[in-house]
């Protein structure tokens, strides 16, 4: 199920909480309330860890991972470093990144397989970002805007695109990420996606500006109603968006 | 190169699930209407101040412009009225248009188209129905000329002291042309001369000043304390301007004074007048001199005039012998000659013949008619007169100009007239006569004296038809085609046209 909240009066909680299949992480010294929401419906599932990245809060921007690693910008610091490994799964491999694009969570978007980056992107980082999410890598473009992390959000099950995006693009993307896509907004009509939603398999949670509408959209693309960790059901994706959305 | 083709998606609208075409808002227009009112704070009512008895409406703070209703004026006005609070919501206006209702209602709507930017730089556009209610109130003008309908500040009282109009008709063609008088409330006609009545002292003044410049005249004020104010120190005045013209004319024999010959350097003492403008030309017929008296310096001789224009008498020239050679004075050509003159009215009763020296030389031929002042048969009440024939021999007949055989006929030309209001209880019998005949007679001198018509319009007579050459003397003065001035007529003029065209050719058979 979505979840809507709020982190102290603003309804941008993508930009402040990182979710995954294997880990959740929101910013130290936030309050209880919104550490709460999380988790009491992850607790029993993924680990929810406190932290911060170069002193800052805004997690969700800065860095990006899924169940198989996590990769944070040159600006973390060595102990904040140490803690996140320390504090994540074993099996998650966390790794600092040399890039001067520092939020990479605006750079990049990933689920647990596939990996949209910022056609600005080093080399380097690229073949950082395959080896470490253990994923395959497209330079790639949402509605004309190269930051691909801000502007849609997808995991194994499916994605959330910029309004914007044509019908060909769409396409292209739904292709390359094999996930069902759809152009929507979240935050009563914010076209920036990501900054407004933390998604995994199972979970989502909205800024609460979202309207009853667009979670109905976000459920349905996310297929949240099946409620269950690791439920996938990508044999009826396809046959689910067209009907519902095409 | 290529181009990948974009077609453009559609989203859920992000509040009640439509599916649309996205925008910045993301949001349908339903809902974005129903979420933003953009008129909101905009007056939907407003008054406006209608003049009912000049059909203007008050532009604040204090201008009346006149509108026709739903003109582009009025419009404006109205829209003036709504500047303020569409700025101050930065709301702009894409368009406006009349909706109809009743003249009676009092009232006038508009529909205005409005844009303002809301959400994310979305620009909606509304339309927004406006009614002014029309209050009716009299302009400051019409109040007042509403209290008291002659209301006049100012007076000038124009005035010649002579037996003739001839000088007010000169006159009110120089007014026309400077249009001098456009400013004046009311014309009106006086015994001896027009009243000029004006809505403020200052237009009174200038028709003054204007008067200065082109006659020799003398001024008066006057003024009558109507009400006053001591708190607010507010007086209305009513101002009177007595203007008095010299009673001499163009034309006008006068007998100088010795004291005023002697003054004049020998003038005279038997002088014309020859032209008025703010100095008075007098010439010496005998002497072919001229000279120009100030209006200062009349007033100090304060001379009459012995005979005027209404006492020329006609006679015959018999004969001519020229004295001198043609001499130019002041752009006006003289030549001293001797004439053998007759009266006309002798002819078949006596053999009076006069011999005459004339300052007429090179106009006057053998058996030309010329007027002049018959001194020989004259009975004169003239001191200086008297004088003078005391002191020297003076001419029995002093030839004025040179006379054509009266026809009536149509003229080519016309003049304009003033609106002068005559005051019927007062006129005299026969006056009305007497006016058209010194009109008439203003008018042939019009038409034989280039400087005289220099200074004043004249206008082409539409109504004039060309007579046959022949029933117009080839020597008789008229005025060239040159000099008029088409006037202007506010008519249909094609139709004109059409009825000349099918009037043309029944003339043919004819």
């Amino acid at each position: 199920m979505a979840s809507c909240l709020k982190f102290e009066s603003s309804c941008e909680i993508g930009v402040f909480a990182r979710l995954t299949n294997a880990y959740c992480i929101v910013p130290a010294g936030c309050s209880d309330s919104f550490v709460s929401v999380f988790e009491n419906d992850l607790a029993d599932a993924v680990p929810v860890v406190k932290a911060s990245i170069g002193g800052t809060r805004i997690l969700g921007r800065l860095c990006v991972g899924n169940k198989n690693g996590l990769l944070l910008p040159n600006t973390t610091t060595d102990q904040e470093l140490q803690h996140l490994t320390d504090s994540l799964p074993d099996q998650v491999v966390v790794k600092r990144v040399d890039e001067r694009l520092s939020a990479l969570g605006n750079c990049i978007a990933c689920n647990d397989h596939v990996a949209l980056t910022n056609p600005d992107l080093n080399k380097e980082t690229e073949e950082i970002i395959s080896d470490v999410l253990g994923v395959e890598v497209f330079r790639q473009t949402i509605a004309g805007n190269i930051l691909v992390g801000s502007f849609c959000a997808f995991s194994n099950k499916g994605g959330l695109v910029h309004p914007q995006t044509s019908v060909e693009d769409l396409e292209e993307l739904s292709t390359l990420l094999q996930v069902p896509l759809v152009a929507g907004t979240v935050n009563r009509g914010s076209n920036v996606i990501a900054a407004g939603i933390a998604v995994n398999d199972w979970a989502a949670f909205c800024g609460s500006d979202t309207t009853a509408t667009e979670l109905s959209v976000v459920e349905s693309v996310f297929r949240l109603r099946d409620g269950r960790p690791g439920a996938l059901g990508a044999d009826v994706r396809k046959s689910l968006v067209e009907s519902c959305f095409l | 190169m290529f181009v990948p083709t974009h077609t453009a998606g559609t989203v859920l609208c992000c509040m009640c699930g439509v599916s649309m075409q996205p925008n910045p808002a993301n949001m349908c227009a339903r809902c974005l209407r129903a979420r933003v009112d953009i008129t909101e704070g905009v007056p939907r009512n407003a008054a406006v101040v209608y003049c009912p008895d000049c059909f203007s409406y008050l532009q604040p703070p204090r201008s009346w412009v006149k509108a026709g209703p739903e003109s582009p004026e009025l419009m404006q006005i109205l829209l003036r009225r709504l500047k303020h609070p569409l700025a101050r919501l930065r709301v702009s206006l894409s368009g406006a248009e009349f909706v109809f209702s009743e003249p009676h209602s009092k009232r006038l709507r508009l529909k205005l188209r409005l844009r303002r930017e809301v959400l994310n730089g979305i620009v909606l556009e509304q339309t927004h129905p406006v009614e002014f209610v029309v209050h009716d109130r009299l302009c400051d003008s019409c109040a007042r000329a509403q209290a008291n309908p002659d209301q006049w500040v100012a007076v000038v009282q124009l005035r010649q002291h002579v037996p003739h109009r001839r000088t007010f008709l000169y006159l009110e063609q120089l007014l026309i042309k400077h249009g001098q008088a456009a400013l004046a409330i009311r014309v009106a006609s006086a015994p001896g001369g027009l009243d000029f009545f004006f809505g403020s002292r200052s237009h009174a003044a200038r028709l003054v000043d204007f008067l200065g410049t082109v006659a020799p005249i003398q001024t008066n004020t006057a003024k009558q304390l109507v009400s006053h104010d001591t708190k607010s120190f507010i007086y209305n005045y009513k101002y009177t301007f007595s203007v008095e013209i010299c009673p001499i004319c163009r034309e006008d024999l006068i007998a100088l004074s010795p004291k005023a010959s002697r003054d004049l350097g020998g003038l005279g003492p038997l002088v014309l007048c020859i032209k008025v403008t703010n100095a008075i030309a007098l010439l010496d017929p005998l002497t072919l001199r001229v000279h120009h008296l100030e209006e200062k310096k009349y007033r100090v001789y304060n001379f009459k005039a012995a005979l005027t224009s209404k006492q020329l008498v006609e006679y015959m020239v018999l004969d001519i012998e020229q004295e001198s050679p043609e001499i130019t004075v002041d752009g006006s050509k003289y030549q001293l000659a001797y004439a053998q003159v007759a009266r006309m009215s002798d002819f078949g009763k006596n053999d009076t013949v006069f011999m005459v020296r004339t300052h007429l030389g090179h106009r006057l031929n053998p058996g030309d008619l010329a007027l002049g002042y018959d001194l020989y048969g004259a009975n004169m009440n003239d001191d200086d007169m008297d004088k003078a024939l005391l002191r020297q021999n003076l001419p029995e007949v002093v030839l004025v100009k040179k006379s054509y055989e009266k026809k009536p006929r149509t003229r080519r030309w016309k003049l304009k007239r003033l609106p002068v209001e005559e005051d019927l209880g007062n006129k005299a019998k026969g006056e009305e006569d007497r006016r058209e005949d010194e009109y008439v007679k203003f008018m042939l001198d019009l038409e034989r004296d280039p400087e005289l018509r220099f200074g004043i319009n004249l206008y082409k007579n539409e109504d004039y038809r060309s007579e046959m050459a022949s029933t117009i003397g080839d020597d008789v003065p008229t005025i060239p085609i040159e000099e008029l001035i088409e006037d202007l007529s506010l008519g249909d003029d094609e139709d004109d046209e059409e009825e000349e065209d099918s009037a043309a050719p029944a003339c043919m058979v004819e």
